[in-house]
């Protein structure tokens, strides 16, 4: 259950050109600022809008768009599920009901669509609320349903359009990290359009940087965020994300060593770093409560009025520093370095 | 606020009191010369039971009609990207703004014996239109339907339309989009239309009487009868215009809901 896209197609003065392939049980995060084009894109691979050019291909066979071949295949014939960014459950239908309707236009009898989607709310924890109508949700809760409404069919294809930018930021760590479980488990192609880099970093196996409708930059997450290749992916996704296990003040990481954090916490966790908490250092600095790490620099990208240092050691860092800095440093790649991060600056998500 | 609510300039105030007035006096002065004692002989009398029934059989299935062919109508001009829309559109508000009496004699043109569509009727099937109830119904139809039509239509442009999006990921077709999420969404604006609808029914005149004329049982109204009425017996036109008062005024009750109460939530 892969997909193969290549698409064009123009939308006011904006200009769409994007290429992607996603394979199995992959998830594609399209990052990106507002107006970039992600939006669109999501709507020609669900069929709503059709591309001006291009193909869109799943599982290799199944052709859902070809305009060279002149074929359109409508949304409703495409086996695919998809997320809104406000949930959009139907209002006039009860939350089973809403789970349930994609099956039942797709033929199921009531029944055994209605044991489905119970199922389904069961799976994303609204065992109970079946009952209930939209309105009566939760953000948090709304989202949930409409997850389980767009994976009930068992679609080819899942899209994700800022399926977390509606919801307030504590119910979007809860959500977020539920999501990251359920496409776990997905087995089909997702694409997950987004503008934080966070929703990315944590749920995303590939990132692809869409900017002015074309794609600036593509790769995975750590390389996209070690590598940028403009100052807007720089900005956008400096930062490092490192699943560790929290026990206390304390996360013990995955890849070994560990981190203090001013937070409390328990079991699995992402911790997330900006660049430009991390100061560099040749000698280990002495004071303050930190995470002092030895490390080597291992390249730098000069952005502006800053330089990119990617480090390696016990923990893998992204620094931004001065230009100014940099240069009194006297550092190459190669360098030995000690990098700090005050406690207070890491944050620290549920996984 | 309230400190705005209570400064209505004068320049202003005496026209909305004026207006108020010249709104309201009329329907007083109706109840005030209500024989109220001599009101259950007049209602009891069976003329008034038939043009009663007469009017409400015929506006009711006026509305029905509206409905099956209006709401598809209202669908197009809103949801439809066909060419040629805005045309559409103005074509069919201009029964809105048509003298009733002209649309009477528009529909006598075609559905009469020697008209356009009648005489194909006539000679085909047998079927004479003119005079009859559905004449009536038909008339009444042709006046009340676009107040359904801009009624339904505003609803689904205000309804979002991205739910039809949802739905068409879920694997409905536009049939099954329009019955399962489309229809249930704008149900309360088809309500509203089809109050409207059937009050502007109720209360057809001219168009009735150009192309159904005026015969008791048949085609005879309320609004005929009352006319009628008024040249021989004013008295039972005051009692018919009270029913029909309180008609209109119940429509009203069944409309409040919608807008003097929820409306701003929708």
């Amino acid at each position: 259950m892969s997909l193969d896209a290549s698409v064009a197609v123009r939308r006011g003065p904006l200009d769409v050109q994007l290429d992607l392939a996603v394979a199995d049980g992959e998830v594609l995060a399209v990052l990106g600022p507002n107006g970039a084009g992600k939006s669109t894109l999501l709507r020609v691979l669900a069929g709503l809008l059709p591309p001006e050019d291009g193909r869109v291909v799943v599982d290799g066979t199944e052709v859902w768009d070809d305009v060279g071949q002149g074929r359109h295949l409508p949304a409703h014939e495409r086996r695919l599920g998809m997320v809104f960014q406000d949930g959009l459950l139907f209002p006039h239908l009860s939350v089973a009901d809403n789970v349930a309707f994609g099956l039942r236009s797709r033929g199921v009898p009531r029944t055994p669509a209605r044991t489905a989607a119970l199922g389904w709310l069961d799976r994303v924890g609204l065992a109970g609320l079946g009952d209930r109508r939209p309105g009566q949700l939760s953000g948090g809760q709304a989202q949930r349903a409409a997850l389980a409404r767009a994976l009930v069919g068992d679609p080819a294809l899942l899209l994700l359009d800022e399926p977390l930018s509606a919801l307030d930021a504590r119910t979007r760590l809860t959500v977020r990290a539920e999501l990251r479980r359920h496409l776990a488990d997905f087995g089909g192609s997702t694409v997950l359009v987004t503008h934080d880099p966070v929703d990315a970093m944590a749920l995303a196996d590939r990132v692809v940087v869409v900017e002015e409708g074309r794609i600036a930059q593509a790769g995975t997450p750590a390389d996209v965020s070690r590598h940028p290749r403009t100052d807007y992916v720089a900005r956008l996704v400096g930062l490092a994300l490192l699943p560790g296990t929290g026990a206390g003040t304390t996360v013990r990481l995955d890849g070994g060593g560990a981190v203090a954090v001013a937070e409390e916490t328990v079991g699995p966790v992402f911790i997330a770093v900006r660049p430009e908490s991390v100061a560099l250092y040749l000698d280990p600095p002495h004071g303050s409560p930190r995470n002092v790490w030895p490390a080597r620099l291992v390249s730098a990208t000069p952005h502006g009025s800053t330089v990119r240092c990617e480090l390696d050691g016990e923990v893998q860092l992204i620094a931004d520093v001065t230009a100014a800095a940099f240069a009194e440093l006297g550092l190459a790649p190669g360098s030995a370095v000690w990098a700090a991060v005050k406690a207070s600056e890491v944050a620290v998500y549920a996984r | 606020m309230s400190r705005r609510e209570a400064g209505v300039p004068v320049p202003l105030m005496v026209p909305a009191a004026l207006a108020v007035a010249f709104l309201v006096l009329p329907l007083i002065g109706l109840v005030v010369r209500t024989p109220w004692a001599d009101l259950p002989d007049h209602l009891t009398q069976p003329a008034v039971g038939v043009a009663l029934r007469l009017s409400l059989v015929s506006a009711t299935a006026a509305t029905a009609l509206s409905l099956l062919l209006g709401v598809p109508l209202a669908w197009v001009l809103a949801r439809s990207r066909i060419r040629g829309r805005a045309v559409l559109r103005a074509l069919v508000t201009v029964p809105l703004v048509l003298p009733p009496v002209v649309g009477g004699v528009a529909l006598f043109l075609v559905l009469g014996r020697q008209g356009l569509v009648g005489r194909w009727l006539d000679e085909t099937f047998g079927l004479t239109i003119p005079f009859t109830t559905t004449a009536v119904v038909i008339a009444e139809t042709f006046v009340a339907m676009p107040f359904l039509v801009i009624s339904v239509e505003g609803a689904l442009r205000a309804a979002d339309a991205r739910f039809e999006d949802v739905a068409a990921t879920l694997g409905a077709g536009r049939w099954s989009t329009f019955r399962r999420v489309t229809l249930p969404l704008v149900a309360p604006g088809i309500a509203a239309g089809a109050v409207l609808c059937w009050a502007r029914a109720l209360g057809e005149f001219g168009a009735t009487i150009t192309f159904a004329g005026n015969f008791p049982g048949t085609t005879q109204t309320m609004p005929l009868a009352v006319y009628l009425a008024l040249q021989r017996d004013p008295e039972a036109a005051i009692v018919l215009s009270l029913v029909l008062l309180a008609v209109s005024l119940a429509t009203l009750l069944l409309l409040r809901d919608r807008w003097l109460g929820r409306s701003v939530a929708t």
